[in-house]
């Protein structure tokens, strides 16, 4: 490294000789990461805060600060409390069942035999599908016209003649987790299966000469050495939740009757359908951007305080 | 673990349950594949089998071609600018001191915080500001910005795992840093190359939203397309073309997955290790 310079570096700032051309250098090949994070990233957070203060429409552009008229104005409308509390329940039942469902993959194909990795693989294609892919794909499952689920239904009788199953809101929502927990299933089961395959076997062993039964390993070993796996799989899950938008737009565009409605659905519909209003849309982000951060920090502290000891 | 008669009869329950759930969770896939080429009322293939579904769907208004094409451009664009910006800042961030390394680092972390869905509405303004309205390329570029914060701490870490003896050497015979970047440690890092470009391609490929805030109809990816074709005959809805569509955008992503499996999946660890 030093055979490498001529130039003198100030003795106590920087570590090595040569440390001044190679900071120059450094800087030139972190440029376009630079460019990229202030361009794309810190200037649209800086808009995002000032169009959230303006009165600024679809069309008509920016017409001037309103601060805090937008605010006020999101959570006075009618649809603001409904639409947090549908993704709130919609994250609990999404993310419960997913990190059971992911937890119960791993756990059957947590060795590696030539069948347990064939099932892993079949387990894991659908995630390599897109989600608005995945959203259409159930879409025409759902349908009364072509959709077998419909079909089903009304030939166990549970409906009368063919009902499309996104119909009520019911049905809507768990055909929307159905949807969900199939994509994603795979995933976490990878996710939690690092985790499972980081517990070494011998303490697996000591608990079985010790005499505990099946169950007791399981609640007293793998659970809470697998913490930091279930952590990382719930924030995930709970973040992912949160943002809810492809599939609701694609299976149900917050219907029926606006039962659906997600936050993010509710941005986009302040922004493009129902008030075209752009300023009150970077509103209701802003206040989703910190509940998010809020929310992060707290799972954060909970989840990973708590094994610190 | 030998497969003796006893322990195969004691193990049938699992292979039951194991092989239920693995048809159940093929079972949608292998639906879609199938419908998108029955008959069905209401679609182009109404009698007997064949491919009249993908026949409308090749000349729905603009046509499949340009749908596909704009998929293939936005999601080979969003490819190279994932990769040469990480390659250049993983380089940088794992070899280089350099005033403001650590906040930038941290800022393109960040990225990860802040919910796509919430920092669109502002890109749509920011990109028209840069005339980079309805375009491609603009659409690449937000995508790829999404994927810096895995694929920056996946290149670090990959330049990082080099030892830098073999790149001093390099350094010694009067090679630049930038020969050295390129003739010893590109080969080297290529694993980390290889995976930062999968989820790079795999997520611009499926992109769904982006699109939707940020490009008008002639600039439609595929995925986009499809959801539009299906509202814009709201009453008879042909689901016969939007299966023919499913199957032609996740051909190419289960495909790249059976082929990449390997290092997808080690890709995925190294990235789920962080947490």
């Amino acid at each position: 490294m030093s055979s490498s310079t001529l130039s003198p570096a100030p003795a106590g700032l920087k570590k090595r000789p040569g440390s001044k051309k190679r900071s120059w250098q450094g800087l030139l090949y972190a440029t376009p990461t630079a460019l990229f994070v202030t361009g794309l990233f810190v200037v649209p957070i800086i808009v995002v805060l000032i169009m959230s203060a303006s009165d600024w429409s679809l069309l008509g552009g920016n017409k001037g600060t309103n601060f805090p008229k937008n605010y006020v104005d999101v959570l006075d409308h009618r649809m603001f409390w409904d639409a947090v509390l549908f993704t709130l329940k919609y994250t609990a039942i999404a993310t419960i069942l997913l990190i059971a469902l992911g937890l119960g993959l791993a756990l059957l194909v947590q060795e590696s035999t030539r069948w347990k990795g064939l099932l892993r693989t079949t387990f894991l294609i659908p995630s390599a599908l897109g989600l608005a892919s995945a959203s259409l794909l159930f879409y025409a499952l759902y349908s009364p016209q072509v959709g077998p689920i419909s079909a089903f239904f009304e030939k166990i009788g549970l409906t009368e003649g063919r009902v499309s199953v996104l119909g009520t809101p019911d049905g809507a929502l768990w055909a929307t987790v159905f949807l969900i927990v199939w994509r994603f299933a795979g995933f976490y089961m990878l996710l939690l299966l690092v985790g499972l395959q980081g517990i070494p076997g011998d303490v697996y062993e000591a608990a079985r000469m010790d005499g505990a039964s099946r169950l007791q390993v399981f609640g007293k070993i793998t659970i809470p050495l697998l913490r930091p796996s279930l952590a990382l799989s719930t924030i995930m899950c709970v973040t992912g939740s949160l943002l809810a938008f492809d599939q609701f737009y694609i299976l149900t565009k917050g219907g029926p009757d606006g039962s659906t409605m997600t936050i993010v659905q509710l941005i986009y519909n302040l922004a493009f359908e129902s008030k075209r209003d752009l300023g009150l849309a970077a509103a209701l982000s802003v206040l989703t951007l910190l509940a998010l951060i809020l929310i992060n920090m707290f799972q954060l502290r909970v989840l990973r305080g708590s094994d610190e000891k | 673990m030998k497969s003796s008669p006893t322990n195969w009869l004691a193990r049938t329950p699992y292979y039951v349950l194991t092989g239920g759930l693995a048809i159940i969770f093929m079972s949608p896939l292998i639906w879609s594949a199938i419908s998108s080429v029955s008959p069905q009322p209401g679609s182009a293939q109404v009698d007997g089998f064949g491919f009249g579904n993908y026949i409308t769907l090749m000349n729905y208004q603009a046509g499949l071609p340009t749908y596909l094409g704009n998929s293939v451009v936005i999601s080979v664009l969003t490819v190279i600018f994932t990769l040469v910006v990480t390659t250049l800042g993983g380089y940088a961030f794992a070899r280089f001191t350099f005033p403001g390394k650590n906040l930038l680092f941290l800022l393109t972390l960040s990225i990860l915080m802040v919910p796509y869905a919430t920092l669109l509405i502002p890109l749509m303004v920011t990109l028209k500001a840069m005339h980079l309205q309805n375009s491609l390329v603009g659409v690449a570029l937000v995508l790829a910005m999404f994927q810096l914060p895995f694929a920056t701490f996946m290149m670090r870490i990959s330049f990082e795992a080099v030892p830098k003896e073999i790149e001093e050497s390099a350094l010694v015979d009067g090679c630049g840093t930038f020969g050295a970047l390129r003739r010893i440690l590109l080969p080297a890092v290529k694993p980390g190359l290889i995976t930062v470009g999968l989820f790079a391609f795999l997520a611009a490929w499926n992109d769904f939203m982006a699109p939707l805030y940020l490009v008008g109809s002639e600039n439609q990816p595929l995925p986009l397309a499809l959801v539009n074709m299906r509202q814009q005959v709201m009453g008879v809805i042909d689901y016969g073309s939007t299966q023919a569509g499913v199957v032609v955008l996740a051909l190419p992503c289960v495909i790249l997955f059976l082929i990449l499996q390997r290092h997808y999946v080690a890709g995925f660890m190294s990235g789920a290790l962080k947490g």
